[in-house]
């Protein structure tokens, strides 16, 4: 992470401002935790190290380690598995019919489970994905051939997959969206595996165990082994939840949360329970920022005019 | 670098860019519809917050186009969420509809999202777009950089106006350096694991097409030709790049076909060089300056077929796959319950006047049911106005009168897609349904 230009903690924040014009009636009436921080420097500018303990960033989710390495304990998969062959689309994992479920509705998304692999054509899959009746499946791991998730881009696919409670597919290799959405979401991991038919040697109901820190596919019921490719860098953001717990964890989405939520008043901004940063000018305190920040600033055209008006601004950051 | 290469370095305020290398890059425009729509807004707001903004209310284009013309309650409500959103948002570009009896009744509203982004001036070469339907790529016909993406990246997008090409690694501050200094970008990590694959900057093959187009091919066939040859994964995490003699005499619409296509061969972008026809077509539709990008001399590609159009011949893909690919005359023995034209893929002013000819040459009633669709307010209008060359000034819809068809109906996705149960044209038994000009596969058992 780059260094900070910007360093504070919660321990040497000062209720002072500092090389500014000592006067800022709006913030006066602040909450008392109001802090001011070092001017940026002029030098190639750097946000600071939001992951830092420094700022304690809030966690939507439970934070965990940031590591780039999957974590074997929790990344252990059991139980029968569900087995596809070749190109299974999105149709057939999601028909186009329930695609009026939105899936961050909650509610919807639970329906969106209780409807998944509805596509497959039951001549060539007999046995359900989901019982009769039921809203979850009974096979936490779906084994397949190549190119899994073809199709739509429908991110309601994985999302139906997770929602039913499957945890991972192995497959030969899979379809680019459905690739992407799959981490982007965090729903599900999609693991490939090394060997070329591995699924017609899988029986639907085999016991099987996926060890994705080992690489490792056990069939217990047919005694064999395969060897998996590394799930690489989405596994921690499988892991986090997604590409948006993922960059909480790592510090760059609460500053975009920060900024963009600066586009409402400045009283807004003070009441928001994360680390908000705003700009204070020398030139301007006691203005309200409300103009500045109803500019829909985005984070390059702030980081370039902080860069433009370095001798001008002080930066704070407000803590709940 | 390849035309790819070139429009993702831009957009990403890069100088070079390699294969495999990871980026994070600036959206020019973000699309989204009634199915993709109302989840990618769930998750904006969830993530950025209730009071969010979006990062450019000019940048993003609304258009419902999906499940439009139905009775479903949740299909209405779902336009409805776009509406509240674009009010809330002040989104400039929102094709909306509210009368769903009479599309004409709607000044606003276009119909197929990737055809209006077109015919509205939303596509410009060199730019980024994005949208949440698979065949985005369409717009690459422009000589553009589009793709399809999920509500996920899309929700980050609307509130960044940024798309991670590599979630994993690139998060963090480094990132801002990338923004303010030119010369510090990301550690390329070129692996060869598909993780490492997520989202990279596509390598490019290349497809030559020369030789002059026979009256009986269209586009459709060239790219039906295509995907047969390298199948529904021959092109998977790569670019498509289309060019030679043929490309350069295809009308807009027809290199739209081509580009619309190219996921089905599991493409992440199809491209085709800007030139006086991507010029011409874009002078009534947008005043915005744009900058097209050429793919260098010596740039290097994974991969170059050439294909002799003139060898080419009509060509249909069977059930159940759009890499099944046969002659068409093989199938003239294949008994066809319906026909269904229509999509974005084969629903544009060029493929109804192309099936008009038809019509008008055999001069023959149709034996079976057959769904018009236009894709759009404009190809309906087109179907209504244009004179069909060699018909003695009759009109598209003329000939479909005559030739017994269905009236053509309200532009929308229409059954392309299945959608709610009462979907003009939606097949809700199994049947045989040839969908000329269609992008999607043919109807499984338990259809459409």
């Amino acid at each position: 992470m780059a260094a900070a230009a910007i360093s504070a903690t919660p321990s040497t924040v000062k209720n002072s401002f500092y090389a500014c014009n000592n006067h800022a009636p709006f913030l006066s009436s602040c909450r008392p935790r109001l802090s001011f921080h070092h001017r940026l420097s002029s030098s190639p500018l750097t946000l600071p190290s939001l992951s830092a303990p420094k700022y304690s960033p809030i966690h939507r989710h439970c934070a965990a380690s940031a590591s780039s390495k999957v974590d074997a304990s929790i990344a252990n998969f059991h139980g029968p598995c569900y087995v596809l062959g070749d190109n299974i689309d999105t149709d057939q994992i999601i028909p186009a019919e329930y695609l009026t479920l939105v899936p961050s509705k909650p509610d919807e998304y639970e329906k969106l489970g209780s409807y998944a692999f509805i596509g497959l054509p039951s001549a060539a899959y007999s046995t359900p994905f989901i019982a009769s009746g039921a809203t979850k499946t009974g096979f936490p791991i779906i084994i397949a051939g190549a190119n899994f998730g073809c199709g739509s881009s429908r991110e309601h696919a994985p999302v139906a997959l997770g929602a039913a409670g499957s945890r991972a597919v192995i497959a030969e290799s899979y379809a680019r969206i459905f690739f992407r959405n799959s981490v982007a979401t965090g729903e599900i991991y999609p693991v490939e595996c090394e060997r070329v038919g591995l699924w017609k040697e899988c029986t639907t109901g085999d016991i099987v165990t996926v060890e994705l820190g080992e690489n490792r596919l056990i069939n217990h019921t047919t005694g064999k082994e395969y060897k998996l490719k590394p799930i690489g860098d989405a596994g921690p953001v499988i892991e986090a939840g997604g590409i948006f717990a993922y960059a909480r964890k790592t510090g760059v989405v609460d500053l975009f949360v920060s900024l963009t939520d600066c586009t409402l008043s400045v009283e807004n901004m003070i009441w928001q329970v994360k680390p908000v940063w705003y700009l204070l000018s020398k030139k301007t305190l006691g203005k309200p920022l409300t103009a500045f920040w109803e500019q829909k600033i985005h984070l390059d055209i702030l980081l370039r005019y902080l860069k433009h008006h370095d001798n001008e601004f002080a930066v704070a950051e407000v803590f709940s | 670098m390849t035309m790819t290469e070139k429009i993702l370095a831009r957009a990403s305020e890069k100088s070079h860019l390699e294969p495999g290398e990871n980026v994070w890059v600036n959206v020019d425009v973000l699309m989204t519809h009634d199915v993709g729509g109302p989840g990618t807004i769930g998750i904006f707001k969830k993530e950025f917050g209730q009071n969010a903004r979006v990062w450019d209310h000019e940048k993003i284009v609304i258009i419902p186009d999906h499940y439009i013309f139905t009775s479903d309650e949740r299909a209405n409500r779902n336009v409805d969420i776009l509406r509240d959103f674009c009010l809330e948002q002040n989104i400039k570009y929102f094709y909306d509809i509210k009368d769903l009896s009479n599309f004409k009744a709607n000044p606003d509203y276009k119909g197929v999202c990737h055809i209006a982004l077109a015919q509205e001036g939303h596509c410009r070469p060199g730019e980024v777009l994005l949208g949440t339907d698979s065949h985005t790529c369409n717009a690459g016909a422009f000589g553009q950089f589009a793709t399809g993406i999920g509500n996920t990246d899309a929700g980050f997008v609307m509130g960044t106006g940024k798309l991670l090409l590599k979630a994993a690694i690139v998060l963090g501050p480094s990132h801002f350096k990338a923004v303010e200094c030119s010369d510090d970008g990301f550690k390329p990590s070129i692996g060869k694991e598909p993780a490492d694959l997520f989202g990279i900057v596509p390598p490019t093959l290349r497809f030559v097409l020369d030789g002059e187009m026979p009256n009986y091919l269209l586009a459709k066939d060239l790219i039906l030709q295509i995907i047969g040859e390298i199948t529904v994964a021959g092109a998977t995490y790569k670019s498509m790049e289309f060019v030679g003699s043929t490309v350069q005499g295809l009308n807009m619409e027809e290199r739209m076909t081509l580009c619309n296509m190219v996921v089905e061969a599991g493409g992440k972008n199809g491209v085709v060089p800007a030139d006086e026809v991507t010029f011409k077509y874009l002078e009534d539709k947008t005043s915005e300056n744009y900058e097209p990008v050429y793919s260098d001399d010596n740039a290097r590609f994974i991969g170059e077929y050439r294909i002799d159009v003139s060898k080419v011949e009509p060509l249909v893909a069977k059930p159940h796959s759009p890499d099944n690919r046969a002659l068409a005359r093989e199938c003239k023995d294949v008994k066809i319950d319906r026909v269904y034209i229509g999509s974005c893929t084969g629903g544009k002013t060029e493929d109804f006047l192309a099936a008009a000819k038809v019509f008008l040459a055999s001069g023959k009633k149709v034996k079976v049911p057959t769904f018009l669709v236009p894709a759009t307010q404009k190809v309906w209008m087109d179907i209504y106005s244009l004179p069909v060359p060699g018909s003695g000034g009759k009109t598209c819809s003329q000939i479909f009168e005559e030739a017994g068809c269905d009236t053509p109906t309200s532009p929308s996705c229409g059954a392309c897609l299945g959608g709610p149960r009462d979907t003009y044209a939606r097949m809700n038994e199994p049947q045989a349904n040839l969908r000329i000009h269609h992008k999607q596969k043919f109807p499984r058992q338990d259809g459409p």
